[in-house]
Order: structure tokens, then sequence, then C-alpha cells
């Protein structure tokens, strides 16, 4: 399997000389096609760093970012912006709908900026809706919908083009336990059956356990990495958790 | 430590500042510009009458003055809101930060006072450099010499602005302090206003209320312009306003949802770019905006007519005056005065002395002469008598169309007897005067009149019945339709009805109802002209003024300077006045509409933050700002041009004695720089805050 981003050595610092901050302090990791990875830590570790340099939000201090073969930290606006719209599909943890559009608008709109042809659009718009069971509310608006499902018209947007890597930070962060977990199955199916490739970040060993293989991340290094393999999902669930508890999580400081 | 404070406040958001600060500029340069006038050099070289005109003038500028600073100060105090609005946030800190309700407010006080001050300041310096470009304005009007160019300052203008704007942002400080003591600290930190509820409308409502308000529209349309002529009275045209007012609002109501509709319908144009964001964000804000974009609208209307119509107003009275005005003076008076007669004021009776009324019984050029004026000064003279007959009114003339007459402008002067002028009479003036003269049959008569909304009442009533019994005699109308001619001069079409009659027609000598006398000055200079028409016109004292004031003898008269003097005069006080308040309703709407889209900006800040998360790069996003803002900036103004086309048709056809229609094209170019430049400022100023408001904070 080819790698679709490879991760080599990145650092990231924050502030000036006199008082510095490694937010990310040597990462190296590979994604490949088709995987379903996460990436967990505590508030603080930098995880989200992680995340936005991978995502061109931001831009890392040294190292190489390879995503499909094209090192994206050498990307300079334009191509940068066009890389994003073409390459990346996104999912937030406050599912960043625009309000004002119909669900149906509001996917479309990841085509209509990459100026896909219209009556292509149509199509596609419906296809993924479908596949996402989200057809019933396709023509309503934001604020007529439950949070899972805005979850899941989020997911259509970030999956309706194509991307090569989907990334999802906090995925389940706004939404309630039972809503979570019909996403995360979105998630396994999209992923499992339609072949994409997610980089998902999350601090919650719940959500962590859908994925096949977790990076733990502390103080801006990787600390651990667990691999789902042959494990049932509740055996995945609590490795997690002792990993979480070695790493010295929220819990044990308020211990 | 406050001043600092404010200061560096103000350099931080100084964008955001710059419409209120265009606005204030824009406010004190008019103000000072229009009430500058009376210093203007150009001022100073006029004639007596003229400057009593701009006396006038100047008064009406004043009084509109107060009008002004009420629209500037409500403006001014909407768009200080705006700013407070958007530093909510800011003075929540500085509450947790442990300063109370009186720093803040003083600290606005301190911002408010150094911005006003500085727009004052700056907006002066413009008003003082623009009013020397007025001055060439007011000297083309009034024909003054310019010949000499001198720096104008009016202090009084000057003074007059300060205190004015003073007062205004005393206004703001009030309103401010109150705004700041009723802020509750945990509303002031989260200030920032979530994404809202989208009102959606049902599509085919809106296209029936839009296909209404359109035809509303139409039909009003049609009514002022088609159907002018069944216009006559205000209370007619009040109706058609409300149906405008109602048709606008209903445009707006219904526009975003009707053009949304449409172009969903055509999915190459929806589903490309930013169009489909754009569109709603359109809906949206035309949705919550729809009474200040109508009032913004109706606003922009009045703009561009008054302004248009006004400046065409002008230049159709400089170039008809010559027509009116064939010669130098007419003079007139009374004859064959009664020896008593009720005063219809006092309702005393009032005695005629034999000196007057022994006067009254020769022709004018018997009084001048008589009573010491040099026959000799004129040239040209032509003298009539002018008739009535008591029995021959206008009702007389009307005949049968009378009752139809009546039923439509019910307020003439239906039992006033008509002007008779015996045909040889008249064609001596006409020679005079290089009119048509006419010949008529021992059984015919002729009428004269120029007057529109007359000509065509006569008409109906030629064409009806036209034979008229008269001492047992009937006579017949030459024509079914009346002729082109005056006998007095004015500065317009104001000849109501004159009847030419045969020189057979019989009449006592009672029956002169004035003596008539036209002439010409004898004179080769103007200057000389000017010198002989000061006597007639009054102007200065002269032994036939002393004589006739002595006596009680009314000699009235018209003369071509003092016409054209006045007509000048009038005119230029139209123009002024429209002008001034034409740009002040610019600077108003441009000015809401600018507040508006800021407000709206940051307000969605958020939407564009998602669009840029998503893959819009900054060129995508500032194309869809500026597509918005162009759209909500031209919407009003379209529907503004449309209503206009009709709307000065409208005025030009009340004031048809007064413009003409070839004279506007100039007069609309001229709107339109004005309008642009001004609309054109704020548009550009709003795109550029909004574009600052919407980027990324680092």
């Amino acid at each position: 399997m080819s790698n679709v981003l490879e991760v080599k050595n990145i650092e990231k610092y924050y502030g000036n000389k006199s008082n510095l901050t490694k937010a990310i302090d040597g990462i190296s990791f590979n994604v490949e096609k088709g995987e379903f990875v996460g990436i967990m830590g505590a508030s603080g570790s930098g995880k989200t760093t992680l995340l936005n340099c991978i995502s061109t939000i931001d831009r890392v201090t040294a190292g190489q970012i390879i995503i499909n073969d094209q090192d994206i930290t050498k990307l300079k606006g334009n191509k940068l912006n066009k890389f994003r719209r073409e390459e990346l599909g996104f999912i937030f943890q406050d599912f960043n709908l625009l309000d004002t559009l119909t669900a149906y608008e509001n996917i479309a709109l990841a085509l209509t900026i990459q100026k896909v042809k219209p009556h292509e659009i149509d199509e596609k718009v419906k296809e993924v809706a479908e596949k996402l069971d989200i057809s019933g509310i396709i023509n309503k608006y934001p604020y007529q919908i439950s949070g899972g499902q805005k979850q899941r018209v989020a997911s259509a947007r970030a999956i309706i083009t194509n991307p090569k890597i989907v990334l999802a930070d906090e995925p389940t962060g706004a939404l309630d336990s039972k809503s979570a977990r019909q996403l995360l199955e979105t998630f396994e199916h999209l992923n499992k059956n339609l072949g994409a490739t997610i980089l998902m970040v999350t601090h919650d060993a719940f959500t962590a356990s859908y994925a096949e293989r977790i990076i733990f991340i502390k103080d801006g290094k990787i600390f651990n990495e667990l691999i789902k393999g042959e494990d049932t999902r509740k055996q995945f669930f609590e490795k997690i958790i002792e990993v979480q508890t070695l790493l010295g999580g929220d819990l044990n400081d308020v211990i | 430590m406050l001043f600092k404070l404010s200061i560096r406040n103000m350099k931080k958001s100084f964008k955001d500042y710059a419409i209120y600060f265009l606005t204030l500029v824009l406010g004190v340069a008019i103000f000072y510009m229009f009430n500058s006038l009376d210093s203007q050099q150009a001022m100073l070289q006029v004639s007596q009458s003229t400057r009593t005109m701009i006396q006038l003038m100047i008064q009406l500028l004043g009084m509109i003055s107060v009008f002004i600073a009420i629209i500037l100060g409500f403006l001014i105090v909407y768009a200080n809101n705006f700013l407070i609005n958007r530093r909510k946030r800011e003075f929540g800190i500085y509450m947790t930060l442990g300063m109370g309700r009186r720093q803040i407010s003083a600290i606005i006080l301190l911002e408010t006072v150094l911005v006003g001050v500085l727009s004052l300041v700056v907006g002066l310096f413009i008003g003082i450099f623009a009013s020397q470009f007025m001055s060439i304005l007011v000297a083309k009007l009034f024909e003054a010499d310019m010949t000499e160019f001198t720096f104008v300052f009016s202090k009084t203008a000057c003074i007059k602005t300060c205190i004015y704007f003073a007062v205004m942002y005393g206004a703001v400080i009030i309103f401010n302090s109150l705004t700041i003591s009723r802020y509750k600290l945990i509303n002031l930190l989260t200030a920032i206003r979530k994404n809202e509820k989208v009102k959606i409308k049902n599509p085919i409502i809106s296209i029936l209320i839009f296909l209404a308000s359109a035809v509303i529209l139409g039909y009003a349309y049609y009514q002022v312009t088609g159907g002018v002529y069944e216009l006559q009275t205000g209370d007619k045209l009040l109706p058609l306003i409300i149906m405008g007012i109602v048709g606008t609002v209903g445009i707006f109501w219904s526009l975003s949802g009707f053009i949304l509709k449409i172009i969903q319908s055509s999915k190459s144009i929806y589903l490309k770019g930013t169009n489909m964001f754009v569109l709603r964000q359109l809906n949206n804000k035309i949705n919550t905006n729809i009474i200040s974009m109508s009032i913004i609208c109706l606003m922009l209307f009045m703009t561009i007519s008054v302004l248009s119509s006004s400046l065409s107003i002008k230049s159709s009275l400089d170039s008809e005056l010559d027509k009116f005005t064939p010669v130098d003076v007419n003079l007139y008076k009374t004859a064959y005065l009664p020896e008593s007669y009720v005063s219809s004021y006092s309702g005393k009776t009032i005695y005629n002395t034999e000196e007057q009324i022994e006067d009254s019984k020769h022709p004018v050029s018997y009084t001048l002469e008589t009573n010491g004026y040099d026959l000799n000064s004129l040239k040209d003279i032509v003298e009539i008598p002018i008739y009535t007959l008591p029995e021959w009114t206008l009702q007389f003339s009307l005949g049968d169309y009378f009752k139809t007459a009546k039923a439509q402008f019910s307020n003439l002067a239906y039992e006033m007897p008509e002007t008779i002028i015996k045909i040889s009479d008249y064609n001596k003036i006409a020679e005079l005067y290089g009119e048509e003269q006419y010949t008529l049959k021992d059984d015919e008569y002729i009428v004269l009149c120029d007057f529109e909304q007359m000509t065509n009442l006569r008409n109906e009533a030629l064409k009806e019945n036209s034979n008229i019994v008269i001492n047992g005699k009937t006579y017949y109308a030459k024509d079914n339709e009346c002729k082109y001619g005056f006998v007095f001069m004015s500065v317009s079409e104001m000849n109501g009805g004159i009847i030419i009659v045969p020189d057979s027609f019989e009449f006592k000598d009672e029956n002169i109802e004035q003596f008539f006398l036209a002439a010409n000055y004898n004179a080769e200079t103007e200057e000389e002209k000017v010198e002989l028409n000061n006597v007639l016109a009054g102007e200065v004292d002269s032994e036939l003024f002393n004589n006739l004031s002595d006596k009680g003898i009314d000699l009235e008269g018209s003369t071509k300077i003092s016409l054209v003097e006045s007509s000048k005069g009038l005119s230029s006080i139209i123009i002024f006045i429209s002008i001034y308040l034409g740009i002040v309703f610019l600077i108003a709407s441009s000015a809401i509409l600018a507040l508006k889209q800021l407000t709206e900006s940051s307000d969605n800040k958020q939407r564009y933050t998602i669009l840029r998360k998503i893959g819009c790069d900054e060129k995508m996003i500032n194309g869809a700002l500026f597509k918005q803002i162009f759209i909500f900036f031209m919407l009003p103004l379209a529907l503004a041009i449309i209503h206009s086309i009709f709307g000065i048709k409208f005025i030009l056809s009340m004031l048809a004695a007064l413009a003409s229609p070839d004279e506007l094209l100039p007069s609309i170019i001229v709107t339109a720089i004005i309008i642009g430049l001004i609309y054109g400022v704020y548009f550009l100023a709003t795109y550029f805050g909004s574009k600052n408001i919407i980027k990324e904070e680092e």
C-alpha cells in the first residue's frame, strides 16, 4: 500500500529566541491509503498544531509533510489554496456549515468552488447524500436538523470532492453520545466501504476506539502507538484507556 | 492614561471609523458651503433687486439648515451607535479589569471629542476650498462680474457650523453614556453574534407580491405621466405617492425571494463558484433590511429627480426668457375709476379723489407726462385700451362646457370677466412684440392663450360650443382652438386667455378696464437702460414716483430687466436649495447603507471563516464580498433610477412653463456625476471596511 501522508521529522516553534515553545518536537509517521488513524493527546499536547500543519492552515518550522508525493511545506499562495481545496477534506468539531445555505447547498459549495461543472454537481450531491443517509434532510437548513445530521452533512461535504485524506478535528466534540456513535459508524462506513483515508484528532477514548491505529502525542512528541489489529473494539478501547493513564492524561492531573 | 487609550483605540480601529469620519467631514463641508453664501464675492456685485432675492435665499437656506442639522444629527448618532456596538467586547474587557462605567464613558467622550474636532477641522478646510468653486457657480447664476478672484472666508458660517456640530456631538455624547449605562457585563463579553435563524419566505408568495408591486408601480407611473392631465389637485396625487411607497416596499419585500427563485432554476448560474453563497447572503440581507432599503431608495429617488429637474429649470428659464420679454417695459393702470367702492379687505367704502378719477380717464402716456416723466426716454410706444364686459365671464366663454370644467377644476375664477382687446389694437402690440398678427371678420372672435392647462380647457370648450351671443349678435370662433399670443410680459407662459374681437364690436367708455402701454427704452447702451429702468422700476427716487404717490395714482408695470433678475433669483433659489437637500439626502442614504453593510459584515465574519476553511482562497472570498456589496448598493439605486425616470417626467409636465425636456440631458449628467461620486466613495469605503472586518486574525 502506498503512503498518502508522510510526516518527516517536523518541528513547530512558537515565540521568539528568549522564550521558545516547542509545540511539535520531531514527529514522524506515515498514513497509508485507506487507513483510519486517530491522534490522541491531552490539551496542549500539540495534536491540534499537528493537524493544522497537515491541513496547511499553519506552517512547520522544520521538516517535511508529503501528501500524495507532494511536499506541501513548499507550497505557497494560490497553489496552497488549490491543494487544500482539491486534495483535503475537513470535518470540524463545530460543523462549520453555512447557516444561510441548505444542506444540499452546503455540500454542493465544496464542488462549486472547485469549478466543477454544474450538471455534474447535482448527481454527485445526491449520490453522497444517499451514502450518508441524509437524503431526507437534504433541503433543510442547518438550524432545522440535529447535531448528528449536521455532522453527517459536513462529512458529506468533506468527501464529495474525493480528497486524498479526510482530516477530522474532534468530530464528536459537539455531539451527544448517540449521535457520536452514529457518526463514528458513518466514518467506519466511509473508511471500509468507500475507501476514504481518515486522520482524526480526538481526546476522547471512545471516539478513538473506532480508528484502526492510534498515535499518542505528549509534549510535542510521539509517546506511543496502538494498532487495533484483530482486537474487538472493546479490547482496543481498554488498551487506549491504559495508554491514557500511562500518558498522565486529564484524569491524573486531577488526582 | 485614558487619553492615550483613546488615541490608540482610534488608530487601531481607523478603518471602522472611516465611514463615520467621512460622513462627518462631508456633513461639515456641505453645511459650511451653503451657509457661507452670503459672503461670496459675487453676492456683493449684483443689483438691488437681485440682492433682495439673495437675502430671501439666504434666509431660506438658513431655515433649511436647521432641518439639515436634524437629519445629520440623527445620522451621526446612528453611525456612532454602530461603532459602539462594534466595540462591546473591548468595553467588556475594560469592565472586567475594574474600570467603571464612568471611566468607559470618559474614554468614549474623549474619542467623540477627538473625532469631532478632527472632522470639524478637516470638514471646514474642505468646505472653505469647495466654496471657492461655489462662488463660480453663484457668479454664473447671478451673472455677477468675477474677473477678479478673491479668496472667500465666511466667519459667520464657520462659527455657525461649529455651533451646530457641537450640539450634534453633544447629542452623541449623551446618547453614548445612556447606552453604556444600560450595558451588562455578561452581554458585553458575549457580544459576538451567533449565526441566526434564516427567515424563509414562500417563493410563490414572493413572486405574487413582486408582480403585484410591479403592477402598482406601473399604474402609478402611468398616472403621473400618461394620465397627468387628470392630476390637477394635491389630493389626487396622495394616493399615487402612497402607491409608490407601497410598491417600493413590496418590491424589496419580495425581490430577494423572486431573484433567488429565478436564479435557482438555472443550475448553471446557481451552482457556479460562490454564487450560491452570495445569493443567500443577499437574500438574508435584503430580507432583514426591507424598510431601510425602501427608505434609502425613496431618498435617492428624491435626490435624483430634484437635482436633475431643478438644474433643467435653470437652463430653460434662461433660454426662454427673451421670448417672453420682447420689450423693455409694460405699464398699465386701471381705467375709469368709480367714485367709490367697497374694499374687499376692510369692508369699508373708499372714495377716489377727483385727481385719481380724472387721471384714470386718460392713457398711460398722459399720466407719465403730467407727472414729470420725459416721454423721450421711451421709444416704440404702443398704447391700447383693454376692455371687459360684466356679462362676458369665463363661464360665459365656456358655455355648455362650464359644468364639465367646474367638475374638474373647481377653484377657477369662473365669474371673472374676460380680458377683451380689439383686433387692430392687438395687432399693434403683436407687431411690436414680433408675434403673429391676425385678421377677423365682423362676426368672429379669437381666443389667445399660452398657459398650457388653460389652453387645453378652452380648446375643449371651443370644440363643443364656440358661438357667443352678446348684445343680440352672434359671434363665431375663427378657429376651434386657442391661438398663441400674449400682451403682458412675464417669465413664462402665463396668459390664461385674452379675447380678440373685431373693431366693429361696440364698447362704452366704462368698458375700458385698463390702459396699457408697451415701449422700449430710448437708450443705446446697457448702462443707460439700467438707469432708465431704475426710474420706472421704482428703485431710485424720481419726480414721477413722488408725484404719483402724492396723488395716490397706481401705475403698475413690469420691466424686462426686473423680470429677468427675479426669474434668475427664483431659479437660483430653487437650485441652491435642491442641491443642498439633495446632497444631504444622498450622504444620509449612502452612510446608512454603508453602516448596514459593515454591521452585516462583522456579524457574518464566521461565515467567511467557514468559506476559508473549506478551501476558498482570498480572491474568491473578496469577490463574493464585492458582488454582495455591489448588488446591495445598486438595488436601491436601480429602483430609484426607474422611479426617477417617471418622477422627472412628472415634474417637467407640472412645471411645463418653467422647464423643457431638451435641457434635461446636461442636468442629468451633472446629477449622475454628483451621485456617482458620493455614492461611489461610500461604496468603496464600505468594501474596504468589510474586507478588513472579515480578514483572518493572526
